[in-house]
């Protein structure tokens, strides 16, 4: 009688023990979910940490320069007495830089793009793809290096008159670097359309460069605008090369022979020197920052919304 | 009116294909109407899909693709797989339907003039008619004439299909290759594109495949028979679907295999 | 209608001419790559020296190196990687088996693909608000590791992401049909599997920080530096300080920078040497990366 009390004793204890180490099991991962949860959730914490900064400097800025003063003043000498704080100069510096990289950039990255999906044999295309990414590896300082000595004297050559920094040099190194970031992702937008599409122009006698511009190319639009966009969102952020190679005078012009400073140049430039906190020189780093920022942010939607659309067309 | 002797357009002599080693069509000789619809049958893997894509050379764009034989075109006698006729002119002079509406990213006028821009024409005008002449020929006119700028991709999966067939049509081809064209459509889509072939074969010379057999039974006057990439069998379509001279042939039809 | 034989020549002359096209511009970005690489050893082979591996920066363009520059590229890189690393992966593993298809997941994807666009210059003004004044952390290692720790999260995250993705649910399903935990079934069978896939993210996106400079500079590493950060390992008990954390510092790129804005054809030289350092390290760990990715595609047949 003794015996069969133990036994269901030691039974029910049992299966206690078991049960806890079940809850403890599920309380485990409840823990580690949790913690995963939290690692998500940090990426919205960095995004608010950066709007926070930007805007409580840049508001504190704008106590002091209206917004008038600053989207209408076409000068930028912050550090001159008396001050002028007009944006338009960085902002045509950062737009004409950008508008000369995606002059180089997009035309070679599309007829790269559409050489490797339409034409190159598969081979050719593992091979290359990997190299061009190289490009993009290359720490941008470098290619500083490289836009004043090395392509900065070319230019001088074929341009006269042209200075040693200027939009010009900056850009096209720019574009260079931004190459891969336009072929890759239109390249994959092409590859992404169905052979379908294609044998149905081949089957009515077109040749493959027909076949790519009038088929291939339209049926991809939104992956390549999208790819687009990353190139051009990539120059407007880019700050060593300009600061390098682009001049870094704040100078409101639509000619690519001027040099000029972009807002990521005049951050850098400002960040160098001796700013105290809190001062209004300090500050307009921020309302610089607070600009580029939301342009960038504009582009980056319009480009994740085009990617939308095209990873849903196939 | 069926002609009493219908006279040959196509002939395909001693055909094999080869991808690498394998032997993918081995000796086929098959005789194409003017005039008709010829149907090639046969369970998958037959071959009669890899026979179709030989008529206008689609095997060149893959590697190790070798042919032996000829596949002649008459009144022309121009040897369609000969190595000296560029594919280019094979597919200029052919026309095909796939098994998906495949309608280009662009206007339903577009679509049908694609061809004809290829080719040269200008023309508004005359781009006009020939594009109306083509859409009228796959019953598609009276469904889209009021919306030629719309983009093909508004119109329905039977719509797309005969979109493609006057974007084939356009371009008045020696022969109409069509690949499974009502595989993926639903009964009325079918039976309304089955309609637009048996009306096309007045003023054109057709070659379908179908895994469908009662498709063939339907609308062919000539139905091939392949298994294994070999023909079994070429009869007119009545006779071989009600005196079937082959054992396998005789299966097949029955449904034991498909 | 046109003549048939003149529009076949003229079509497949098109061909022939967009191939030749294609093929140069393609090749366009990759003779650059190599004009840049041989005009940097042009410039700078005879410079770099052990000499030059292992000085302190100084006015005399002869007798600088790049000492500080590279420790300090190495110190920042350990915060970074302990940073993105084990934030990056959780944050993906997380999103990939746990999150619900609702709108806070889409918000955090949105959210991560803009940070992965944001600028980099903008991140090291973050840091400086935030770390350096608001936090009053100092202008330090730690501050610039974590800078660029956040920098290249969501390419760990991406990468992180893909791998797991890869791996094909039939492995979860028998895992979790022998009675495994979701945890269980994610640490000792997807992570395993992912491994190459996140090694190489990790590599590319730590060879992306060795190269940045912007954001370092706006939180204030020092641009002319002469003083090494404290050694992480001491002779006595217990054998590890952490005092290099709060050590002001400097990085590879910020060198170049230093030595390419000065006017004496010198510091170019050295510049262009420094370079080459920065660039080889960086070329290899994607070369690694690449390598990585090609072996075990072949390898792993699910």
């Amino acid at each position: 009688m003794n015996a069969n009390l133990n036994e269901l004793r030691a039974k029910i204890s049992e299966h206690r023990a078991k049960k806890r180490g079940r809850n403890w099991l599920h309380v485990r991962e409840g823990i580690i979910e949790t913690g995963l949860l939290a690692a998500a959730l940090s990426s919205i914490a960095i995004t608010l940490g950066i709007v926070f900064i930007l805007c409580w400097e840049s508001v504190g800025f704008f106590k002091e320069v209206s917004l008038t003063q600053f989207f209408f003043d076409t000068q930028w000498t912050p550090l001159f007495d008396p001050p002028h704080y007009g944006i338009l100069p960085l902002l045509s510096g950062t737009l004409m830089t950008t508008f000369v990289a995606l002059c180089v950039a997009l035309p070679l990255g599309t007829i790269t793009a559409i050489y490797l999906s339409e034409f190159a044999a598969p081979w050719v295309r593992e091979f290359v793809k990997p190299l061009l990414e190289l490009l993009s590896a290359v720490p941008t300082v470098v290619y500083g290096y490289f836009a004043l000595y090395l392509v900065a004297p070319l230019m001088q050559n074929i341009i006269p008159d042209l200075p040693a920094s200027c939009m010009l040099t900056a850009g096209i190194v720019m574009g260079i670097m931004i190459i891969p970031y336009v072929s890759s992702l239109s390249e994959d937008a092409m590859r992404a359309v169905p052979m379908l599409l294609r044998e149905g122009a081949y089957a009515l006698g077109a040749n493959r460069i027909r076949t790519a511009l009038t088929v291939v190319f339209p049926a991809a639009t939104s992956g390549i605008g999208a790819a687009y966009i990353l190139g051009l969102s990539r120059a407007i952020g880019e700050t060593m090369i300009v600061a390098i190679a682009g001049g870094m005078q704040p100078k409101l012009s639509i000619d690519p022979r001027d040099p000029a400073m972009t807002v990521t140049a005049y951050i850098v430039q400002v960040s160098q020197g001796d700013l105290p906190h809190g001062s209004i020189g300090y500050k307009t780093i921020f309302a610089a920052g607070l600009t580029l920022f939301v342009m960038t942010l504009v582009f980056n939607l319009i480009g994740h919304y085009l990617k939308k659309r095209y990873r849903e067309a196939y | 009116m069926v002609d009493a002797t219908p006279s040959l357009k196509v002939q395909v002599r001693q055909l094999r294909v080869f991808y690498g080693e394998n032997e993918a069509i081995k000796g086929v000789d098959i005789p194409v109407y003017a005039n008709r619809i010829t149907a090639l049958i046969g369970p998958s893997g037959c071959g009669k899909t890899t026979l179709l894509r030989c008529f206008n050379r689609m095997h060149d764009f893959q590697k190790n693709v070798r042919y032996e034989g000829d596949i002649v075109l008459y009144p022309s006698e121009k040897n369609l797989l000969s190595r000296d006729v560029d594919p280019m002119e094979v597919r200029l002079l052919t026309g095909m339907v796939f098994q998906k509406p495949n309608p280009f990213p662009k206007s339903i006028f577009e679509n049908v003039a694609f061809g004809l821009r290829l080719r040269g024409m200008s023309n508004r005008q005359e781009l006009s008619e020939r594009v109306e002449k083509a859409l009228i020929g796959s019953a598609l006119w009276d469904d889209v004439k009021d919306r030629l700028g719309r983009p093909a991709t508004e119109l329905s999966g039977g719509q797309q299909q005969r979109l493609c067939i006057a974007r084939a049509l356009a371009t008045e081809p020696e022969v109409l290759l069509l690949d499974e064209p009502t595989s993926a459509m639903d009964p009325i889509s079918t039976s309304r594109i089955e309609d637009v072939i048996f009306e096309l074969k007045d003023r054109m010379t057709i070659v379908i495949v179908t895994h469908n057999m009662q498709q063939a039974a339907r609308i062919s006057d000539y139905t091939a028979f392949m298994y294994r990439g070999q023909l079994i069998e070429f009869r007119a379509t009545e006779e071989i679907f009600q005196r079937p001279s082959e054992e396998l042939t005789k299966s097949y039809l029955g449904g034991s295999f498909g | 209608m046109k003549d048939v034989d003149k529009l076949i020549r003229q079509q497949k002359f098109q061909d022939r001419f967009f191939a030749v096209l294609g093929f140069l511009c393609t090749l366009v970005g990759l003779v650059v790559l190599s004009i840049l690489i041989i005009d940097l050893l042009r410039d700078g082979w005879k410079s770099l020296d052990y000499q030059f591996l292992t000085s302190f920066p100084s006015r005399k363009a002869e007798s600088a190196g790049i000492l500080v520059a590279w420790i300090g590229s190495i110190l920042v890189a350990i915060v970074t990687a302990l940073t993105a690393v084990p934030l990056g992966i959780a944050a993906a593993i997380y999103l990939e088996e746990y999150a619900r298809k609702n709108w806070l997941t889409s918000f955090v994807e949105i959210n991560i693909t803009n940070l992965a666009g944001v600028p980099s210059i903008i991140y090291g003004l973050m840091s400086l608000g935030l770390f350096v004044y608001f936090l009053g952390l100092g202008r330090n290692v730690f501050v610039g590791g974590l800078t660029l720790g956040f920098l290249i999260l969501p390419i760990i995250i991406v990468a992180t992401r893909e791998a797991i993705r890869s791996v094909p649910n039939g492995i979860r399903e028998a895992a979790y049909a022998l009675g495994a935990t979701k945890w269980q079934v994610i640490w000792h069978h997807l992570l395993p599997c992912s491994v190459n896939g996140i090694a190489t993210g990790t590599i590319i996106a730590l060879s992306r920080a060795l190269g940045e400079s912007a954001p370092l500079i706006v939180v204030g590493a020092v641009v002319f530096n002469t003083v090494l950060p404290p050694s992480p390992l001491q002779a006595n008990f217990p054998f590890v300080n952490f005092d290099w954390l709060d050590s002001s510092f400097s990085v590879m790129p910020i060198q170049v920078f230093n030595w390419v804005s000065r006017p004496q054809e010198a510091f170019h030289r050295n510049a262009a040497a420094a370079s080459i350092v920065l660039i080889f390290i960086t070329l290899t760990l994607n070369g690694m990366a690449m390598f990585i990715r090609y072996r075990f595609r072949k390898k792993v047949q699910w």
